[in-house]
């Protein structure tokens, strides 16, 4: 697997990172690197080997329905929530209009 | 049932449709945080640092959004994949704080299943398949609001990481009468098990309509999918526009575009929402936050059990175990409130009468069908008035069943019931009709006597005073008289 100049230039404009094309020209052998390097597991034999999906044995844990039981977690935090936006009125964040 | 075909001018046009239902799921916090669901609060007064997206806060899911998606899965028969798990579907907008959705692309909960939708409401055997791929959970976003600021947009998370069950059809409807169907079925199974509340009109059910058409027994042509479609007729209305507009659209030497769409229902048409190529490059990949989701064998166990009988067995059941007739059956079931109630006054009449359920089901079943909604509506009183109580309808049903009060006095007395401030047993007991002969005979004799020339006229043939008779002696007795008792004394005297 490789990548070229269009598929970065691709991928940055989805991630929304602006890079220059002289950025891009250099990336393109870094990246490449990269997935040759990673490449590499594709060598082993993992017939009749389950997928592994977490280092130690572990299953994803559930939490009961229940509103704010704990504070991290929970809501009516307006203030909080709202502290860090560079606009905010009436309770709601102001962001620049989006409109299709 | 002839099959849907659009007329073009080269000829006719078969519509296929497949229906993604997005429903909110019913808990009390969210899918991966502990803030409220609940509709209508202050704006970001129910957002976590979860829902938010601040740096750091980890997802944890809600065990009961699992559980109803899980229900849901067994309510349509589907297979429940007991190892599941949860992807990214990375995208920016302004209502999703974390750059993406959490959601479940290769490995959903629920797998394929399938639902039947009856076409003909008279005709019971009118029914048809439609395929169901896949359920999966999934985070919704946020909500913008474009016009209470002439230079910023407003965000409101409240509805930020609310847990989704989203419904994914097979492309097997054929019709806006089939996909309208099955969005109805859909919406009474959900409100069965208690997996969503099916409030349309807050958006807790959506839909997206996809619809393409092509010429009868070809592969399928281009579909176009229409965002975010909140009743059954708004649904009917997207599929028969979009049809249409495809036809005329490849008719005229043009081709379908695989497209988002909107539906405005003021114009009732359908249009272009965005044509951004990358809108559909979602880089999905598993979320690194989230382990696989494994589901036991007696979390599985208590889903199962706790399933409710679900609206076609119901419906069945009242068919054949307490003899209603199609018809009533379905319209009894039709919703899970109807169902509940029937339910319970029908335990109700049953255990103060005396009999078996079977025995009252016909008597309730018309109460509650035909002669109830009469008085609610010509009185303009809502069902939910605390006056329409169960002790108050089983009172009036128990006296009719027993006799003891004619069917239009039961429902005279409830209206005043409803509408003034009376003791229902003492009018009961006050309106007792009679069985006595000698009183309805008496009552019979002084009509008979006071129009002589009727009963001339009756002897000469004209049978049809028979009923003004049976009238005007009901009258006489302030509706006490038995009718059946009224009917046999005014045959015997007339001869």
């Amino acid at each position: 697997m490789s990548v070229d100049t269009a598929t970065v230039a691709k991928i940055a404009s989805l991630a929304r990172i602006r890079v220059s094309d002289a950025e891009i020209e250099a990336m393109v052998p870094e990246l490449n690197g990269i997935l040759a390097w990673v490449e590499q597991l594709g060598e082993v034999d993992v017939t009749g080997v389950e997928p592994m999906t977490a280092v130690i044995p572990n299953t994803l844990r559930l939490r009961d329905d229940v509103v704010n039981a704990d504070p991290l977690t929970g809501g009516d935090i307006r203030d909080k929530v709202l502290a860090n936006a560079p606009a905010a009125e009436h309770g709601f964040f102001g962001v620049p209009k989006v409109i299709e | 049932m002839s099959e849907y075909r659009i007329q073009g001018a080269t000829g006719e046009w078969e519509v296929v449709i497949g229906l993604e239902v997005h429903a909110q799921v019913t808990s009390n916090a969210k899918l991966f945080s502990g803030a409220a669901t609940a509709f209508g609060a202050e704006p970001n007064a129910q957002v976590s640092l979860v829902d938010a997206a601040m740096p750091g806060m980890l997802p944890v899911p809600n065990r009961e959004c699992i559980r109803q998606a899980v229900r849901t899965g067994m309510a349509i028969e589907a297979q429940i994949n007991t190892w599941s798990r949860f992807d990214r579907k990375n995208y920016f907008y302004a209502d999703l704080p974390q750059g993406y959705q959490i959601s479940q692309l290769y490995h959903p909960l629920v797998g394929e299943g399938a639902l039947e939708i009856q076409l003909d409401d008279k005709d019971p055997t009118s029914t048809k398949t439609i395929g169901i791929e896949r359920i999966h959970v999934e985070q919704d976003a946020g909500k913008l609001m474009h016009d209470q600021h002439p230079t910023m947009s407003y965000v409101d998370l409240n509805r930020s990481g609310v847990a989704l069950m989203e419904i994914v059809s097979r492309p097997d409807m054929r019709s806006p009468a089939e996909a309208g169907a099955y969005l109805a079925k859909l919406r009474q199974i959900l409100r069965y098990v208690g997996s969503c509340d099916g409030n349309m009109d807050q958006g807790s059910m959506r839909a997206d309509v996809n619809v393409s058409v092509r010429r009868p027994g070809e592969p399928f042509g281009t579909r176009t999918e229409t965002k975010n479609v909140n009743s059954v007729r708004f649904v009917m209305a997207v599929v028969e526009q979009e049809a249409r507009r495809q036809v005329a659209l490849i008719e005229d030497g043009g081709t379908v575009v695989q497209e988002t769409r909107l539906y405005d229902p003021d114009r009732n048409e359908t249009r272009s929402m965005r044509s951004k190529e990358d809108a559909h490059d979602y880089r999905y990949f598993p979320d690194p936050d989230l382990l696989p989701l494994v589901l036991d064998e007696a979390f599985l166990a208590e889903c199962r059990a706790s399933l409710p009988e679900l609206p076609d067995a119901k419906r069945r059941r009242y068919e054949t175990a307490l003899g209603l007739s199609a018809y009533n059956a379905a319209a009894l079931t039709a919703d899970v409130e109807t169902a509940r109630q029937f339910e319970a006054l029908l335990a109700s009449v049953a255990t103060e009468a005396g009999k078996a359920e079977a025995d009252v089901a016909k008597r309730v079943a018309n109460w509650l069908l035909s002669e109830r909604p009469g008085i609610l509506n010509a009185k303009a009183i809502p069902a939910d008035s605390p006056k329409n109580s169960l002790e108050a309808n089983t009172a009036i049903v128990v006296a009719t069943e027993a006799g003891t009060i004619s069917g239009s006095k039961a429902k005279e007395i409830f209206e005043r019931h409803l509408t003034g401030d009376i003791d229902l047993a003492a009018e009961i007991d006050s309106n007792k009709q009679t069985t006595d002969t000698g009183a309805i005979e008496a009552a019979v004799d002084a009509v008979l006597a006071a129009n002589v020339d009727k009963v001339e006229q009756y002897k000469a043939g004209k049978e049809a005073l028979f009923g003004f008779f049976v009238g005007q002696t009901m009258k006489a007795m302030q509706g006490k008289g038995n009718p059946q008792a009224v009917n046999q004394v005014l045959k015997a005297k007339l001869g």
